[in-house]
Parts: C-alpha cells; structure tokens; sequence
C-alpha cells in the first residue's frame, strides 16, 4: 500500500497550477499568460475529480462487472465528475474568449506583450 | 527583484497547497447525495451511465445553460473578431489564392481518418447513457474532426449557415423537449416523457439519449462555429 490515489492526483493538480500561476506572474506575452490559465485551469480539474476519489472505487457505470445493487458500495463519486464536466466548458469558453482579444491586441498594437498596454495600469 | 516577488508568491501558493494535500485524508465513503444519484439513476432514469444521467437529468437546466454559455461564446468571438469594412482583415486569410496549401500528408491523412474521427464521435453521443461518454465528449470528438477538415480543405465544403442553422435547430428541439417534459411528467427536461425500456439497451433510458443526441449536435456545432470564427 503505497501513497493513496487522491494524494497523487491532488500533487499533480497543485503542481500544474503552481506551473500556471508561474507563468502568469513570469511572463509579459500575452499568449503565454493564456497558457498558464490554461494549466492552472487544468490543474484545478484534476484537484475536483481527485477529491470524488472513494479508496477503491470503479466508474460509476452500471455493466456486467458492476450491478445495480452494488453501486452505491462500490463507485467513485460521480458529483465531481459531472461538475468537472461543466467546468471544462467554461475553462474552453473563457480561453476562446481571450484568445480573440489577444488577436484584436495583436491587430492594433502589432505586439502581443501586455507592457503595450499602459493606460490599463493603475 | 521581480523575479524575488514572483518566486515568493509562488512558493507562499505551494506551501498552502502542501498543507491542503498533506491534510488530505482519503473519502472512505459516499455522500448521502452520491448514494441518492447512484441508487436513483439507475432504477428510475433507466440509465447506466450515472454520470450522463446526472449531467442530463438532474443537472439538466445546468447544462442547457452551459450550452447556452457555449453559444454566446460563439457570438463575442465573431464581434471581437469582426473586421469592420474597409479595415483590412484581423487574420491573413488562412490559405490565399497564392500561399501554401496544406501538404500531401494532412490531406491523405484526413481522408482516411476524418470519417473514422465522425463515427467515433457519433458512436461516443449516442453511447452517453450506457457507456463513457455523451453529448459534451462526443461533440467535442465531432469538432475535433471538424477542425482537421478545415486544415485539409481550407476553402472546403462546410458552409458557416449550415453550422448556424445545425444549432438553431439542436436547440430549439431541446428546448421543446424540456417543455415536453413539463406537460407530459414531472417538470422541465424530465426524461420520462419516453418509456424506460429495456436497462442496457440503446434505446432504453427515456428520454436521455435523444437529449444526449441533441446535445452532442448542438455543442459539435457550436465549437466548430467558434473555430471558424478563428479561420476568417
């Protein structure tokens, strides 16, 4: 019996947003910045599905290995997995979203770094 | 000095994190709400796939929104992008008449690939409810495929109204048949208004799987539309 599952997943996930927020901090390319949202995004998905982690559980999918009646004792919990479902989406959304600005910056500002735009600094 | 800043800020996230993982102790058991989803899914829903049931059924307004999010991305995208006339476009056009066609490789490779990435796609949709899978993983599958369409036929056949007009009608049929679910049982999207069938079957489960379908239609669409937003 080793380090338990969750424990591993939860690291993976903490690294990749620390990863993330690195990048955010480090870097003044815009793209760049997207891309530790991305990871921090992703980091915290993996985080909620490995706190839906049950010590031993299988898919909570109902087939000839797992029957109606043991379903309750047997499966991981399924609550985090939907969430995490949606919240791919709205990670997806939100990068689409940004991407498009990082064009239009691109577009009247022929640079992508963030220092061309001083007037939004407070 | 920055660099100073930013590793302690940094360091600060990871030794928070630290505490959070190491005072992590494993769930033993399920939540009374799990145990409701997984006992009540399958039984009343008729679906085998608990999390389908859920994100369909129970979540079902949720999602509905989620596709609504979907579709408004879709819209700011096109205005953020939109080049007003007599500005010259935001993108360079992704293949001109004189720049460089997509090689040998991509166009061979997508005729081989592109119809098996569509019946995965299709197979992924409509196995939501018995298998890994539904409408939000299949359609993402379909807009992949999509995606390397476009990078293998740049002035190629897909027409954006048919895509606008694939996910009007995708939601609207949603939309009618949570209004369905209002006048036929027990309230909005409630997948009864369709027998239970047989447990296991691919017609079984109500009405889950025609939601899925649609559901898959609808976010296929929509991702490819937001793709090519970002084409031209």
């Amino acid at each position: 019996m080793g380090v338990p599952i969750s424990q591993i997943l939860l690291t993976t996930g903490f690294l990749l947003v620390l990863i993330g927020f690195w990048g955010i901090l480090r870097h003044r390319n815009i793209l760049r910045i997207i891309i530790g949202f991305s990871l921090i995004d992703t980091g915290m998905h993996i985080v909620l599905v490995a706190t839906g982690y049950i010590t031993g559980g299988t898919a909570p999918i109902i087939d000839e290995a797992l029957g109606i009646k043991e379903a309750a004792t047997r499966t991981v919990d399924p609550i985090p997995a939907a969430l995490v479902v949606t919240a791919i989406v709205i990670g997806f959304s939100v990068t689409a979203i940004m991407l498009s600005f990082a064009i239009r910056l691109h577009a009247t500002r022929k640079t992508l770094s963030i220092d061309a735009l001083t007037e939004s600094r407070w | 000095m920055r660099r100073v800043f930013i590793l302690l800020v940094v360091a600060g996230f990871g030794v928070i994190f630290a505490g959070l993982v190491t005072g992590y102790s494993e769930r033993q058991a399920l939540s009374a709400l799990a145990t409701f989803y997984l006992t009540e899914v399958p039984v009343d829903l008729g679906a085998a796939n608990v999390v389908t049931g859920i994100l369909i059924s129970f979540r079902g307004f949720d999602t509905l929104g989620e596709v609504a999010v979907l579709f408004m991305v879709a819209a700011s995208v096109g205005v953020i992008l939109a080049s007003e006339p007599g500005d010259k476009p935001l993108l360079l056009p992704a293949i001109g008449g004189k720049g460089q066609g997509p090689s040998e490789l991509v166009r061979n490779g997508a005729e081989v690939v592109l119809p098996l990435i569509f019946l995965f796609g299709t197979y992924v949709i409509m196995n939501g409810h018995l298998s890994a899978g539904g409408g939000f993983q299949g359609g993402a599958v379909v807009a992949s495929g999509v995606m390397l369409m476009m990078l293998a036929y740049p002035t190629g056949p897909l027409h954006h109204g048919f895509l606008t007009i694939t996910e009007t009608l995708a939601g609207v049929f949603y939309v009618s048949i949570g209004i369905l679910g209002m006048v036929l049982a027990g309230g909005f999207l409630d997948s009864h208004i369709l027998p239970r069938g047989e447990f296991g079957t691919l017609f079984s489960a109500g009405a889950i799987p025609l939601i899925s379908m649609l559901l898959g239609i609808k976010v296929g669409a929509e991702l490819s539309v937001i793709i090519d937003r970002f084409r031209n």
